[in-house]
């Protein structure tokens, strides 16, 4: 589709909006509508998009396969995580109440906040990392068969 | 529901309705696939009709999007329009209109929609809105909180199941290096 010109004009000015309401989703979802899956799931379809418009081996120089195949884990390692660090500091599995501390204040999230943060972050890479390595898969295998 | 959204939500129903109708009657598999997009993106302007932006966020994406560029690879490997029109099984047809008509008479005992006396409003979800704010102290979303916290482990699970998707289809569709062929 690289010869369609209204088309990449297009996607060139939507996709850099896309991604930036893919972040406000992830990092505003604890005081709005969103959080870590639809985030993912933004910003997966911004990559999407600019992987049909420019091709896969664009869409693979911006995110690499390799770089999926890290983020995909390192999500649910976050979010387990997080509920091992709990089990350390004292509470229960996912008991977010132990991780209050006291620097940073106003910055930094904390208690109950700082997990479910860091929690949402873990979703959101995870799925994000998920939905396009989806999208290569089947997108390589097009182009081979 | 208010009368001015009548407007809105009546039109949307047809619409989901005469799109879900004509995808069942289409023989060409890329047009149906391009409805089935625009059938989701219907369901998310309806999601977003009864308040859930959340949940139309992920049906425009996901639904519209992602899933519609998945099928249209998938129908590349396969053939754009199905085979021959089946006859009509009738067996089947029973089984459907017998199983639709139930549900249908199923939904007249549900409450009517944003009553303040249906059982989803009266438990459990007062209970998280009065302690979200005793148990987390500056998160606003209650959405957000009873997913990411109350129902942490929940979300736990979701993710996995995410991630053993992952992990299958890279397993099923990775294509083969052809120099690995040494045998």
């Amino acid at each position: 589709m690289r010869s369609f010109s209204i088309l990449r004009v297009v996607a060139k000015l939507l996709i850099p909006y896309i991604l930036l309401f893919a972040f406000y989703v992830q990092f505003h979802g604890d005081f709005g509508p969103g959080g870590g899956f639809q985030a993912g799931v933004i910003f997966a379809a911004g990559i999407v998009l600019y992987g049909l418009i420019f091709g896969l081996r664009a869409a693979q120089k911006v995110i690499s396969v390799t770089l999926l195949e890290v983020m995909i884990p390192t999500g649910v390692l976050i979010y387990g995580g997080t509920g091992v660090i709990c089990l350390l500091a004292g509470g229960n599995f996912l008991d977010y109440r132990v991780l209050d501390h006291h620097w940073g204040h106003g910055l930094v999230p904390h208690g109950q906040h700082l997990g479910i943060f860091l929690v949402e972050l873990g979703v959101g890479i995870t799925v994000s990392g998920v939905m396009i390595a989806i999208f290569y898969l089947f997108a390589a295998r097009r182009q081979t068969s | 529901m208010t009368e001015s959204t009548q407007f809105i939500v009546i039109p949307l129903l047809g619409l989901l309705a005469a799109t879900a109708l004509t995808v069942a009657r289409m023989r060409d598999l890329w047009a149906a696939v391009m409805l089935s997009g625009i059938y989701s993106f219907l369901g998310a302007c309806w999601m977003m009709v009864l308040d859930a932006p959340d949940v139309a966020f992920t049906e425009a994406a996901v639904g519209a999007g992602i899933s519609t560029v998945l099928m249209l690879a998938t129908l590349s490997h396969t053939s754009r329009t199905a085979k021959s029109r089946p006859r009509i099984s009738w067996p089947a047809l029973i089984v459907v209109i017998v199983t639709g008509s139930v549900l249908a008479y199923g939904t007249l005992d549900m409450p009517h929609y944003g009553d303040p006396d249906a059982p989803i409003h009266r438990f459990p979800s007062p209970t998280y809105i009065e302690k979200t704010e005793h148990d987390v102290h500056d998160m606003p979303n209650v959405v957000t909180v009873v997913l990411a916290s109350y129902r942490g482990y929940d979300t736990l699970g979701e993710t996995t199941v995410i991630f053993t998707a992952a992990v299958a289809v890279t397993l099923l569709m990775r294509i083969r290096r052809p120099e690995v062929t040494a045998s």
